[in-house]
């Protein structure tokens, strides 16, 4: 089936968006229909093409209305909030995550016309502890149950897919579990912490990190869209960096901490640098997560452009992050003292 | 970027001749360039890890140097049978546990990376507990080591590597010295079916000299678990002596590589015959076990 009418559910935010101006310029679609429950901003209006923007909360009932009038036949689902503060608190941010999507599956289930579902869904469910294998594939269990925050939403969200899953087996369902976006437009709590100048991480660990570069988010949630790729999916890049690498080559400083001083610097974040992450974020950043990308090479057929470190090094050319410490600096004391050392051993 | 990776200094010897002396300098000047290119490379990260987190760079330059000496100067590690290693491809190193603090995992290490021909890298397969410590984690992984998980042993086999395990884990390490030299338990064969579906040979190995580094005379056991440990040990020099007792005593080491026991004719799905995994776990543990006996016979002296 070649979609003709694409419902985009969390169209406000870069992501959403880039996907539904993309979408505007397959031919063969003939809607788009933006759903999101706040408009998008000035800048990214302007770019959504011929993409119907519809202001509705997921939540609510009018989601199912618009679903069926329009017959919409594939629905990308991206609404789903890793951040309490963008969302107007963790309470909030929960419902809008799971109650959300029960209220579009609810729609999708009713609406006769929709044959395909597209999720975005996260890594996070894998959970972060010490003791992960290196690399999980679609089919593990977390080692340690996310007890709360994004990864618990996440968790729940696929429980209700795979529900709606058994009640409308005609309907193609794919599910991608991201790793972490970057990229120069991303703007995430991962982004921000990079950004920071002086970055803490928890004394004594060095987590592996993987991301996924913004431009091969976009293909996958594309190709997701436009071809039909039943199944569970790790999206990640090739390659893993470890934290410490990241900020230096961030050009920042890194800044360990004991671990029992977390709860405060986690405080003080989220009160002067309005970083604000959550138990599994910080989980996340001491024991990382690495995923295995076979499935989507092998069956989903896209191999991410970006590795890992090419991604990140593309985040930090983008944002313009200027290094504490300058490589062609660093380069040029290196030849310094070399020449004064042959210098030296000549007399 | 200009890429400045400089040759890899040579392991040269730390002093040379004094007749020699332009050759000196150059030898010099090389080590400088090449460890200023190195801090140059780590203070922008300019080095790549693999998935597990393994640092080749790191582990070359700063992880393996402090161990060097003790490997050639204080255990005189003889390692025998290297040839059995093979110098491509993946294959499992299953050794005896001994000596309280796990020395004999990173000079088997050691011994692999700097006598073996091809210089391989041993990716060993380590307890929870280590991946749990702060730094001592951050290091094994940046090592190349993993946690011992089937998951993790059947990656790293069927990307060709190394792995090593020692399957008495803590029973074998943290044993009393009266036991010393006899196998433990050898786990429920977890290694032997990684192998199995991997079809890599499986090497034996037995070590003989570190059951004497650290004689564990008594275990703490209720203080241990107090602290989340699985042992406490007492030696004749600590506590006693303070900070010196943490010093190793001098033992000469035998690392013996054994003939390697071909998995890879049984097929893939002979992992799910517990019967062969349970007589191949045998025929491992019988073999180190036999080569212990052969060693320690003719082995003159424990200092020697």
């Amino acid at each position: 089936m070649t979609p003709k009418v694409v419902l985009v559910a969390g169209v406000s935010r870069y992501l959403g968006a880039r996907l539904a101006r993309t979408l505007c310029d397959v031919p063969s679609i003939e809607r788009v229909i933006g759903v999101d429950a706040l408009p998008p901003s000035r800048e990214l209006r302007a770019n959504l093409g011929r993409t119907e923007f519809v202001r509705a909360d997921i939540r609510n009932p009018l989601i199912g209305k618009v679903i069926t009038t329009a017959g919409v036949d594939t629905v990308v689902h991206m609404n789903i909030r890793a951040a309490p503060h963008d969302s107007g608190g963790r309470s909030s941010m929960k419902e809008m995550n799971v109650i959300g999507t029960m209220q579009l599956l609810a729609a999708c289930q009713k609406a006769e016309t929709v044959r395909r579902l597209v999720v975005k869904s996260t890594t996070a469910v894998y959970g972060s502890s010490p003791r992960d294998p290196a690399m999980f594939t679609e089919t593990m269990e977390p080692r340690s149950q996310p007890s709360s925050g994004y990864a618990k939403d996440a968790m729940e969200i696929e429980g209700y897919i795979r529900g709606f899953a058994r009640r409308r087996p005609d309907v193609t369902l794919s599910v991608l579990r991201f790793t972490n976006f970057i990229g120069p437009h991303v703007a995430s709590v991962l982004t921000e912490y990079f950004a920071m100048p002086v970055v803490p991480t928890v004394l004594g660990f060095d987590p592996r990190l993987q991301v996924l570069h913004e431009d091969d988010a976009l293909e996958v949630l594309l190709r997701a869209t436009l071809h039909e790729l039943p199944g569970v999916f790790n999206v990640g890049a090739d390659g893993v960096m470890l934290l410490s690498q990241a900020i230096r080559r961030a050009g920042r400083v890194g800044l360990p901490l004991p671990g029992f001083t977390a709860g405060i610097v986690d405080w003080a974040l989220g009160h002067a640098g309005g970083l604000d992450y959550t138990t599994e974020q910080r989980r996340f950043l001491n024991h990382g997560r690495v995923v295995d990308t076979t499935r989507l090479k092998a069956d989903f057929g896209y191999r991410p452009r970006y590795t890992t470190l090419e991604a990140f090094d593309d985040f930090v050319r983008g944002r313009n992050l200027r290094p504490v410490i300058d490589p062609a600096r660093l380069a040029s004391v290196q030849a310094h003292v070399l020449r004064l050392t042959r210098r030296l051993g000549r007399v | 970027m200009i890429p400045l990776r400089g040759p890899r200094p040579e392991p040269a010897p730390p002093v040379a001749a004094a007749d020699e002396q332009p050759r000196v300098e150059s030898a010099l000047e090389r080590r400088l360039a090449g460890g200023l290119a190195f801090l140059r490379r780590r203070l922008t990260g300019d080095y790549t890890v693999d998935e597990f987190g393994f640092d080749p760079d790191l582990t070359d330059h700063v992880i393996m140097p402090p161990l060097r000496p003790l490997y050639e100067r204080w255990f005189r590690v003889e390692a025998i049978g290297l040839h059995n290693v093979p110098s491509t491809g993946g294959a499992l190193v299953v050794a005896n546990h001994s000596g309280t603090v796990p020395l004999d995992a990173l000079m088997t290490g050691v011994a692999l990376r700097d006598h073996h021909p091809a210089g391989r890298a041993l990716r060993m397969l380590a307890a929870d507990l280590v991946f749990t410590l702060p730094v001592v984690g951050a290091v094994a992984r940046k090592a190349g080591h993993t946690l011992a998980c089937n998951p993790d042993a059947e990656r790293l086999l069927s990307a060709g590597e190394i792995a090593g395990v020692w399957p008495e884990g803590f029973k074998g390490i943290g044993k009393p010295f009266s036991e010393r030299y006899k196998l433990q338990r050898f786990g429920r064969g977890g290694f032997v079916s990684a192998a199995l579906r991997t079809g890599v040979p499986i090497i034996p190995v037995s070590i003989v000299g570190a059951e004497e580094i650290y004689p564990m005379v008594a275990n703490l056991a209720t203080l241990a678990r107090l602290l989340g440990l699985p042992y406490l040990p007492i030696t004749p020099t600590f506590p006693l002596l303070g900070p010196l007792g943490l010093i190793p005593l001098p033992s000469k080491w035998l690392i013996d590589f054994g003939e390697p026991i071909e998995t890879a004719h049984y097929g893939a799905g002979a992992a799910d015959d517990p019967m062969l995994v349970f007589n191949l776990t045998d025929q491992v543990r019988e073999t180190i076990q036999q080569t212990l006996f052969t060693l320690l016979a003719q082995r003159r002296s424990v200092w020697s």
